[in-house]
């Protein structure tokens, strides 16, 4: 009987995470997935709980509340957090998943084998596998982001690396099929174990050779990766809601993983086994070219004889905090009547998705949010574009230079607008290690600071200019 | 068994169609709404922490449980707090004649 009713209750909550999905291709209903997914959720919990099989309470309920208490922290970190925080849930989510698979085969081991069928164990040690790397693949990628001092944020590669994990790879494939063809020998829990560690330290090598610029593709793969842990758990456990739910979560990981490969040019191997930025940084142009320089006041009289102005972010908008005042200065521009519009790099950031974030935190109406396919047209038309902590995704090395490592990456064409100004913190080149040739161009010229600084400088000259009566 | 694979394949068939329509703008929050939606692992670990198993089974079952949980919370309550960000120009009403 109870069986029956969590079984709707699953069908209803499978329904909803697919509504919750669904609401999220617009702005304005978007927020109605959230409502979805949060009744999809309890209902799930509820009927589970109420399960007959379910009869310690107390533990659930210490837990419940230890995952508020971390929860609810978690949900208010600052927004250029948030690809840090992200990474962070996908490795909760491994260890979730991770934890139940290595709960799961003790019991049924201690139940007798005849429990341990293989289709079961293969379900079982790729839930296992699949968590366990995602929680310490994660655990990095939440390190490099959040530039923790013993993570490298470089790529970290030695000789032999990839035949070195590709033969870690086939050890655990064997003892994996070792272990499922031999699920209750008295070796089999010390091989279990042993599948776990190499799970563990998989993680570890599938992302130390990964630089900063593919985080956006990692964290992507890793959320791939969480999900499909998840649907192993749903075959591990018989659960169609857990299949569900994961399937959605492991496609959405691999639609993003491979939009963001797309806007870098790269396929997902490249991006894996690559080692992005550290071979090929000899290459850079060096130093023989010289960049014009601006001042503040030169800038702000250009930007307000402007018509039309386009503003393209990147990283160092997040990393310098500068959302709010680049708000400010699109407020004075619109206030004169100039057309004012961001042009957005799928992987500008270091999450998909992550200059729409900040720059909504600042009020800015999505609607003047444009995508790089969208704008790219436009630009020639442009009369100033303002390159805020952007670097790659506005280098014209992308469409010309063969030997450039970023050859052949879609970009924001801000070298065909009438002039640009590119605000950058120092003279070194940008997270690839790549030179910019944007910034040699004729009609660029560099304003050197904090964007933050740079940007509140530029609104305080405008400001100023007239603000008299 | 043929059934939860069933289940897996037409999920995975409906999450691509779905998640591929979904709003660039909103790729950030997408994946911190599919990471709560994901964490419905934590009716795997309410069985695995509430069943009559030895405490060594249950603890286990109780951090996975706590883990989820973080998600679920975590997930949808910053999802929520980065889509009441994106408005329009009409409602941020912030075009400031001064």
């Amino acid at each position: 009987m109870m069986y029956g009713v969590s079984q709707i209750g699953y069908l209803v909550a499978s329904a909803l995470f697919i509504f919750a999905l669904h609401w999220m291709n617009s702005p304005t209903t978007a927020r109605k997935a959230v409502y979805a997914g949060v009744a999809g959720t309890a209902l799930a919990i509820v009927v589970t709980w109420a399960e007959p099989s379910v009869i310690h309470h107390l533990w659930i309920i210490v837990a419940i509340v230890a995952g508020f208490i971390v929860g609810v922290p978690l949900s208010r970190v600052p927004l250029t957090a948030v690809p840090q925080r992200t990474a962070l849930s996908h490795a909760f989510g491994g260890a979730a998943a991770g934890l139940v698979g290595t709960a799961e085969y003790y019991l049924r081991l201690s139940e007798g084998p005849e429990h341990l069928t293989p289709f079961w164990m293969v379900a079982l040690i790729a839930e296992v596998i699949l968590g366990f790397l995602t929680v310490t693949g994660s655990l990095m990628a939440a390190g490099k982001l959040q530039e923790v001092k013993w993570v490298p944020q470089r790529p970290v590669t030695y000789p032999l690396q990839n035949v070195t994990n590709l033969l870690l790879f086939g050890i655990t494939l064997a003892l994996a099929t070792a272990l499922t063809l031999h699920p209750a020998a008295a070796w089999a829990p010390v091989i279990f174990a042993v599948i776990v560690a190499l799970a563990l330290l998989f993680g570890v090598l599938l992302i130390i050779p990964i630089g900063g610029a593919d985080m956006p593709t990692v964290i992507a793969i890793l959320n791939s990766y969480a999900g499909l842990s998840a649907v192993a758990m749903g075959f591990v456990l018989d659960n169609k809601l857990l299949i569900t739910a994961g399937a959605l979560d492991g496609s959405s990981g691999l639609i993003l993983a491979i939009i963001m490969c797309k806007a870098m040019n790269r396929s997902f191997t490249n991006v894996l086994f690559g080692a992005f930025g550290q071979v090929k940084q000899a290459e850079a142009i060096g130093g023989d070219k010289v960049y014009k320089s601006e001042t503040i006041e030169g800038a702000a009289q250009a930007l307000e004889q402007a018509s039309s102005v386009v503003i393209v972010p990147g990283y160092g908008m997040a990393v310098a905090q500068a959302q709010h005042k680049v708000r400010e200065l699109y407020d004075q521009l619109k206030k004169r009547g100039i057309t004012v519009k961001f042009a957005i790099h799928p992987v500008a950031g270091r999450m998909p998705g992550h200059m729409n974030v900040l720059l909504a935190e600042a009020d800015i109406p999505y609607t003047d949010l444009i995508e790089m396919d969208d704008i790219n047209p436009d630009m020639p038309q442009v009369d100033v574009a303002l390159v805020v902590g952007a670097n790659d995704v506005v280098n014209p090395a992308a469409r010309s230079d063969k030997g450039s490592p970023i050859y052949g990456m879609p970009i924001i064409d801000a070298d065909k607008a009438r002039s640009v100004f590119a605000i950058k913190r120092s003279k070194n080149p940008g997270f690839a290690g790549i030179d910019n040739q944007l910034y040699f161009s004729d009609r660029t010229w560099m304003l050197f600071g904090d964007a933050k600084g740079v940007i509140g400088e530029l609104v305080k000259q405008l400001a100023g200019g007239s603000g008299m009566h | 068994m043929i059934a939860t694979l069933y289940v897996f394949v037409l999920a995975s068939f409906i999450g691509l169609g779905v998640v591929r329509r979904v709003s660039r703008l909103l790729h950030t929050p997408l994946m911190s709404i599919t990471n709560a939606l994901s964490a419905i692992s934590v009716v795997g670990a309410i069985l695995v922490a509430g069943g009559d198993y030895p405490p060594r089974i249950r603890v286990l079952g109780a951090i996975a449980l706590f883990a989820s949980m973080t998600n679920i919370v975590s997930g949808f309550l910053i999802t929520d707090r980065m889509l009441k960000m994106f408005k329009t120009d009409d409602k941020s009403g912030g075009r400031g004649r001064t």
